[in-house]
């Protein structure tokens, strides 16, 4: 095989294809982040810890009653996606015509509550979740071995992804929400219930936060910081893929896993701070990000 | 908690006044990650083991006073070292104990020299701590890398891994585990590959799991800890590595990751400890009191060298009535035998570094585990003079000086 920079071939092409499996992850979840802050003004600072809570929720479910992986894909983003809703019924409301500062301190008091409250429940060495039978194994594709679960991680991902893209982007009740975000007394005087709307879209942002979270129980170590962990990586994301954009959002952390990936192979020492530091470069080149869209 | 714990020895402290007893007080400070990766390790099971520390300490001697507050270093050398600086010049604390992350410990290690007070370290691990960094305030409590490398590493060479790669926290700990079983192995005929360094709280490990695939190595050395060794052992059952023909040498592992881990995933794994809860019945006892606070966990090593260590502190500030100088007190320390219910009877060297045997453990798998907490048969036992580093080694100034 031929070698780039000193690293054989069929190395490389393992490190890109495992860069697109972390990038799955962040894409999963920038684009809740997007969708929150992109509908609703929102920053969603409590983002990492409804992945958590995702993840926590589908070991609870395992250990309590006997649900598996896959109804813990559908019933954990469900419940922990409720919980989000009474957060925004109870307490985002009322800083919507504020400035974006009250939400992200607000998010960020509950993502240390959240992380505190499984912490001292549950200790933060972590706790053990299995891969589910059906996707256990893997095989060996020449240049790597690759286990079924991870090849599930991206097939899923993309999935979920471009579905939630094509909603926002091409329907119907797509556009009622992107109308709604841009003038919600207008969209209101059309007779749409336009608070609904916005409890149920910050709902859904979180229910992609607790989807990625189940997705991650298996093969990261579900601790209490696994969400604290991630969501700095995920923020810049959102930002280099600019904060209001989906497709941004989609195509930034897919890229940027691919990134991390390959510093992982010339300079693991750096992989924690190369996205930072693109995150830097592309503000400074392009202020509103790669795709944004706002001044 | 510190004012309910102040309050009672000073209630129990007036209550013997009547017998002319001459007053120590002393202040304890335990210095801890509480909630990171390391918290289990250490944390708030550390503070449970002081607390249980000075309960029975203050009831053999009333006359001492002890007070003890706890801070979270949050594995930043940083915040750390201010912390220690705030505790020592403002709080006056005479005792920084625990510290889990060899960065901090270091940090914490010069300072604790420069104002004269004393540091027992049970939770961190680079060798240096009795090596090129001792100094005269400072005791290397429960166990370090040096201790691991020959433990694990040896035990591993002979069996035939005689191969190595290693995948190495990129800190000061990383670095000194690293460095010390790769002079064990090489020293026991074994060979090293190569290595890959990689951040401090990595949550994937699928790349450089990898790299250490490609290097066809016969055995993965993990020269990290706590939730980085979780990760990479998880990872490694996902990417078949050990189908595939490889083994993980868990070079620092704790009970507290087995039962994150869970023994399937865990099962099989060779790791060196100087205590576990399960082995006689001073330590199973020990345990349940400590389960009072700690529902559902188990101790580590780390928190029963906490006990240990602040005991035999006491002992030695009791014996020359007076906390106030360091050095003194770690000299006193370093004389006096060691004898606790924890890890028996022992010694401290001049380099600082405190002697007990080790213990070769492998996990269970989950068929031969009984209970809850069963995690280890007891491989071999490693008698304390050959488990640590030979004294001339280490470049101790203390000790060529």
């Amino acid at each position: 095989m031929f070698e780039i920079f000193g690293v054989p071939s069929n190395a490389l092409f393992g490190q890109l294809l495992i860069g697109l499996i972390n990038g799955s992850f962040y894409a999963l979840l920038s684009l809740g982040l997007a969708v929150i802050f992109g509908m609703l003004n929102i920053i969603n600072f409590s983002h990492g810890a409804q992945y958590m809570l995702g993840a926590f929720v589908a070991y609870l479910l395992l250990q309590y009653s006997g649900l598996g992986y896959w109804p813990a894909l559908i019933v954990a983003p469900i419940l922990v996606g409720i919980t989000g809703m009474i957060v925004e019924r109870l307490m985002l409301r009322w800083l919507y015509k504020l400035d974006h500062l009250y939400g992200l301190l607000l998010t960020f008091g509950l993502a240390l509550i959240f992380e505190g409250v499984t912490r001292n429940y549950f200790g933060s060495a972590g706790l053990p979740y299995t891969v589910p039978d059906s996707l256990q194994g893997g095989r060996n594709l020449g240049f790597m071995f690759l286990p079924n679960y991870r090849a599930w991680v991206i097939v899923a991902s993309l999935t979920i992804c471009f579905g939630t893209w094509f909603v926002i982007e091409r329907t119907r009740l797509g556009a009622y929400l992107r109308a709604a975000t841009e003038n919600p007394t207008l969209v209101r005087a059309f007779g749409i219930n336009v608070p609904r709307m916005i409890t149920l879209t910050y709902g859904f942002g979180v229910a992609l936060a607790a989807f990625a979270g189940v997705m991650a129980a298996p093969i990261y170590n579900v601790s209490p910081q696994m969400g604290s962990e991630l969501i700095i990586v995920v923020f810049a994301v959102v930002v280099i893929g600019g904060m209001g954009s989906i497709l941004g959002a989609i195509v930034t952390g897919f890229g940027l896993g691919v990134v991390e990936g390959l510093t992982k192979v010339f300079f693991p020492e750096a992989s924690n701070t190369v996205i930072f530091v693109v995150m830097a470069i592309v503000l400074l080149v392009r202020p509103a990000g790669l795709f944004g869209r706002r001044a | 908690m510190r004012k309910t714990l102040g309050l009672a020895a000073l209630t129990a402290a007036l209550a013997c006044s009547g017998a002319n007893a001459q007053q120590v007080s002393v202040k304890i400070g335990v210095l801890s990650d509480m909630s990171s990766l390391y918290a289990d390790i250490g944390g708030p099971g550390s503070v449970v083991a002081a607390k249980m520390a000075i309960a029975d300490f203050t009831k053999a001697n009333p006359n001492v006073k002890v007070e003890l507050i706890s801070g979270d270093h949050q594995n930043k050398p940083d915040v750390g070292s201010q912390l220690a600086n705030q505790w020592y010049d403002v709080d006056k604390v005479d005792l920084i104990i625990d510290t889990p992350n060899s960065g901090v410990a270091f940090a914490v290690s010069q300072i604790t020299a420069t104002k004269n007070k004393v540091f027992v370290v049970s939770g961190a691990a680079a060798s240096d701590l009795t090596g090129p960094k001792c100094n005269a305030n400072t005791v290397h409590w429960t166990y370090d890398t040096w201790m691991l490398a020959n433990g694990t590493g040896k035990a591993l060479v002979k069996t035939g891994g005689d191969s190595w790669f290693f995948l190495t926290a990129d800190y000061a700990f990383g670095h000194a585990l690293e460095r010390d079983t790769a002079a064990a192995v090489e020293k026991n005929g074994g060979k090293v590959l190569g290595k890959v360094r990689h951040p401090l709280n990595t949550n994937d490990f699928s790349s450089f799991l990898l790299q250490a695939q490609a290097s066809k190595a016969k055995i993965i050395g993990l020269a990290n800890a706590g939730g980085d060794t979780i990760n990479a052992i998880k990872a490694g059952a996902e990417f078949g590595i050990v189908k595939g023909g490889q083994k993980f040498a868990g070079l620092l592992v704790f009970a507290s990751d087995v039962a994150a881990l869970g023994l399937p995933t865990a099962q099989g794994l060779t790791l060196t400890e100087t205590w576990y809860w399960d082995m006689n019945d001073a330590n199973r006892a020990w345990t349940k009191r400590w389960q009072q606070e700690r529902a559902g966990k188990f101790p580590t090593m780390v928190q029963a060298g906490v006990y240990s260590g602040l005991t035999h502190y006491l002992k030695a500030v009791t014996a020359l009535k007076s906390a106030a100088d360091g050095k003194a007190v770690v000299a006193q320390m370093k004389t006096t035998p060691t004898d606790d219910p924890l890890f028996g009877k022992g010694t401290i060297r001049a380099d600082g570094r405190k002697l007990h045997p080790a213990y070769l453990l492998e996990v269970k798998a989950p068929s031969e585990s009984k209970y809850p907490g069963d995690f280890y048969n007891v491989k071999a036992t490693i008698p304390a003079d050959e488990a640590f580093r030979p004294l001339k080694e280490g470049s101790c100034p203390l000790v060529s000086g």
